[in-house]
């Protein structure tokens, strides 16, 4: 397979082996966290899957456990104080946790590839981008500097940084956020990967900026026929771009859904507030409708349903049995594709 | 009439114990006699608590070492008007870069204005100092947008909100602080017990509620929020809205809200301010801005905006902006939005467009006759679009 893709051809399809089961796959995984006030349990049995070409989002606030998720996959945890007492991530089949650090370090960059949220502190402020961006060339392919430097350019050039030429030997300082971001892309990309995990690539971006931003990376997605994970808190940004949503709650995922099913139809009360939350038009003047409570420490997770203490839903069941995955039907028990909730109540909250 | 309202408001509040159903009262009762003022000339809505009149802010650019020499300017702000009313809520919106936040350490005195001019209560404050500064900011407080960064991490909430007494005594005898701290934090819904606590036993909506209570030790009348809500998660940021709703019609405050969160801003704001580039291009009410904006800027703001929804967003148009904004050390001639502006013409590069209700819909009577710093303002709806 060839990466010296010009800016106007469409490359291959992809064909790394004949492995025929989605790109992604991650199985019952759980994260903890030693630290000095007990273990904080970041991830407690997370499950999903992405294929090719398809659009994951991962939505969740803060501690929810997406970006750790994330890490793991990457093989960039911070181990220890980090740990991964269970769970599997198959990449084509293949179980990553077991892989040896060699064998990870080449998915790494090459297979898979992360966008950071925070441009300016991802990118090293003491070398210019072009060297940055030419790093990915001479490590992974061993190119010398005038060719990295050319690829460089090249690179620039796809998430269209205007005179690339020029500006190949500047810093990162001194390019602007949205044009910081578009070389974190520029990177994430230079080697073609088959998946993208992108956590919090605009939250950081002003919102002209951001639709720019947002629309290249779909854009080249589609293209490249790429897997994308975008882990996000802004349920609006989620909404233009995914094809199915996750969505996360102290280190599980407590819905699954199509993304036009989610935003219609929530059969998690978690979802129902956090899209009730948002204000709108109709509401103006009135008191906004506020989760109660605050999320929960990870060392001190809620028995039953890690959601109970601020839902307005929760029974007895809900303090001491935690919920699995149910799939979720229509009232008549017709199947509904890809949805799932992860709460006793999920009849009541999706059929009212 | 409504003057008379809102002086009702405080007593109703501190007789009834439910302050959900007053608040919903209030508010009810505020939007009533604002419908019946709006009718009015628009002059007539009561006297501006604080009035903006061109201000400007320039931080010198300089070079050498020795022998600093100005070769330049950073225009952060470069000459915007508002007046802000007694009671309500002007929100300033703009992306990150525009000025707001100087906006709002001028207005606070935190920063000294190169020119222009704020009144507050008819008296010029950016001309104040020492002991008369002092008692004009004690009612115009602030609150910050990082809750993390903005409360020192050894000293105790009791000390981070009775230290505002210390600076002005008179507030609070000596004795009876710790009483009214903890008063604070029960009105800002923390737990009274918790004033020896440390910033960091606090989830980052807590640090904001002890951010309000700060804000609010001095009774001020005039709240300026810089992005006070950024930097939480989604399902507390309704809890910190609700409770700033719930004590503006408490306290009878007004806010400057400064945020880049339309939808957030549309919600609480009671008129609307759009700043690009040290200017204001558009300022109007939540209605007139977000339902008939005439400024491009303003239109591809609304546009851009993420909507939550993926169904209202398929028949929307988008208007994505091409580039970056320019560098406020040289900003663009004329029109600083027409570098990005698809309806750009040579007069934008000689002119600069005023902020002024535009010549031709100054007779008509409907909400597209507010003030637009564009020469060619026109309607055009892009939040409901079909």
């Amino acid at each position: 397979m060839t990466t010296t893709a010009k800016t106007a051809d469409v490359p291959a399809p992809r064909q790394d082996g004949d492995f025929e089961g989605p790109l992604l796959e991650v199985r019952d995984l759980h994260v903890e966290f030693v630290t000095r006030d007990g273990v904080a349990k970041a991830v407690n049995g997370v499950n999903y899957t992405v294929g090719a070409g398809e659009t994951l989002a991962v939505l969740g606030e803060s501690g929810s456990g997406k970006s750790v998720t994330a890490q793991a996959i990457m093989g960039i945890l911070d181990m220890p104080p980090g740990r991964i007492p269970k769970g599997e991530i198959f990449f084509r089949g293949q179980d990553m946790l077991k892989m040896s650090n060699e064998e990870r370090r080449r998915i790494r960059g090459r297979k898979i590839a992360m966008i950071f949220q925070d441009a300016l502190s991802s990118l090293n402020p003491v070398l210019s981008v072009g060297y940055q961006l030419g790093e990915m060339f001479r490590v992974h392919q061993g190119l010398s500097k005038k060719d990295a430097r050319a690829r460089a350019i090249e690179l620039m050039d796809r998430v269209r940084i205007p005179a690339a030429k020029e500006r190949v030997g500047d810093y990162p300082h001194q390019f602007s956020g949205g044009m910081r971001q578009r070389i974190m892309i520029a990177m994430a990309l230079a080697l073609e990967p088959d998946l993208i995990i992108a956590d919090e690539p605009t939250t950081a971006l002003d919102v002209t900026v951001q639709a720019q931003v947002m629309d290249l990376l779909a854009e080249l997605q589609r293209e490249y026929n790429m897997g994308l994970i975008l882990i996000t808190h802004d349920l609006g940004v989620v909404a233009d771009v995914a094809d199915k949503i996750a969505v996360m709650y102290a280190g599980r995922i407590v819905e699954t859904a199509p993304v036009h099913e989610l935003y219609k139809r929530p059969a998690h009360p978690y979802t129902q507030g956090l899209l009730d939350s948002i204000p709108r038009l109709d509401q103006k003047g009135q008191e906004l409708y506020a989760i109660k409570g605050l999320p929960p420490n990870l060392t001190r997770i809620p028995s039953g349903c890690a959601f109970n203490p601020r839902c307005p839903k929760a029974q007895d069941v809900c303090r001491t049995d935690v919920p699995q995955l149910y799939p979720v039907t229509e009232r008549d028990g017709a199947e509904l594709a890809g949805r799932g909730s992860a709460c006793h109540f999920w009849k009541e909250t999706i059929h009212g | 009439m409504a003057e008379l309202d809102k002086k009702d408001e405080p007593a109703r509040n501190a007789v009834d114990e439910t302050p959900n159903v007053t608040a919903v009262n209030t508010v009810e009762a505020r939007s009533e006699a604002e419908a019946v003022v709006a009718l009015d000339a628009p002059v007539d809505r009561g006297e501006p608590i604080l009035q903006v009149r061109n201000l400007v802010k320039h931080f010198p650019l300089t070079q050498g070492i020795l022998f600093k020499r100005q070769v330049g300017a950073v225009k952060a702000v470069d000459g915007i008007s508002f007046d802000l009313y007694q009671g309500e809520t002007l929100g300033i919106v703009g992306e990150s870069g525009c000025g707001k936040s100087t906006v709002a350490k001028l207005l606070m005195m935190l920063e000294r204005a190169t020119a222009g001019e704020v009144f507050y209560k008819g008296q010029d404050i950016t001309k104040l100092s020492g002991r008369a500064l002092k008692a004009v900011r004690r009612n115009i407080q602030m609150v910050f947008q990082d809750p993390y960064t903005s409360l020192n991490p050894r000293m105790t909430v009791g000390d981070i909100i009775g230290e505002t007494f210390e600076i002005h005594p008179e507030v609070a005898p000596k004795g009876d602080r710790r009483r009214k701290v903890q008063e604070l934090l029960d009105v800002v819904g923390l737990n009274p017990e918790y004033i020896n606590r440390y910033p960091h036993q606090f989830s980052g909506g807590q640090r904001q509620r002890i951010g309000i209570a700060r804000g609010l030790a001095l009774n001020p009348e005039i709240i300026i929020c810089d992005e006070p809500v950024s930097a939480l998660d989604v399902s507390v940021q309704a809890q910190v809205i609700n409770l700033m709703e719930k004590l503006q019609d408490e306290f009878d405050l007004s806010y400057v809200f400064i945020a880049h969160d339309l939808s957030i801003v549309r919600h609480i704001s009671d008129r609307v301010g759009v700043m690009y580039l040290g200017k204001m291009v558009e300022i109007g009410s939540d209605e007139e801005i977000y339902d008939h904006p005439t400024h491009p800027y303003t239109q591809a703001l609304l546009s851009a905006v993420p909507v939550p929804d993926p169904e209202a967003r398929e028949g929307r148009e988008r208007i994505i902006l091409s580039g970056d904004v320019p560098s406020p050390a040289n900003p663009p001639s004329g029109c600083r939005f027409r570098t990005r502006c698809w309806k750009a013409q040579d007069k934008c590069a000689t002119e600069v467009p005023l902020l002024a209700v535009p010549e031709r819909f100054k007779d008509t009577d409907s909400p597209v006759a507010h003030e637009s710093a564009c020469h060619f303002a026109e309607e055009k709806d892009v939040v409901h679009a079909a």
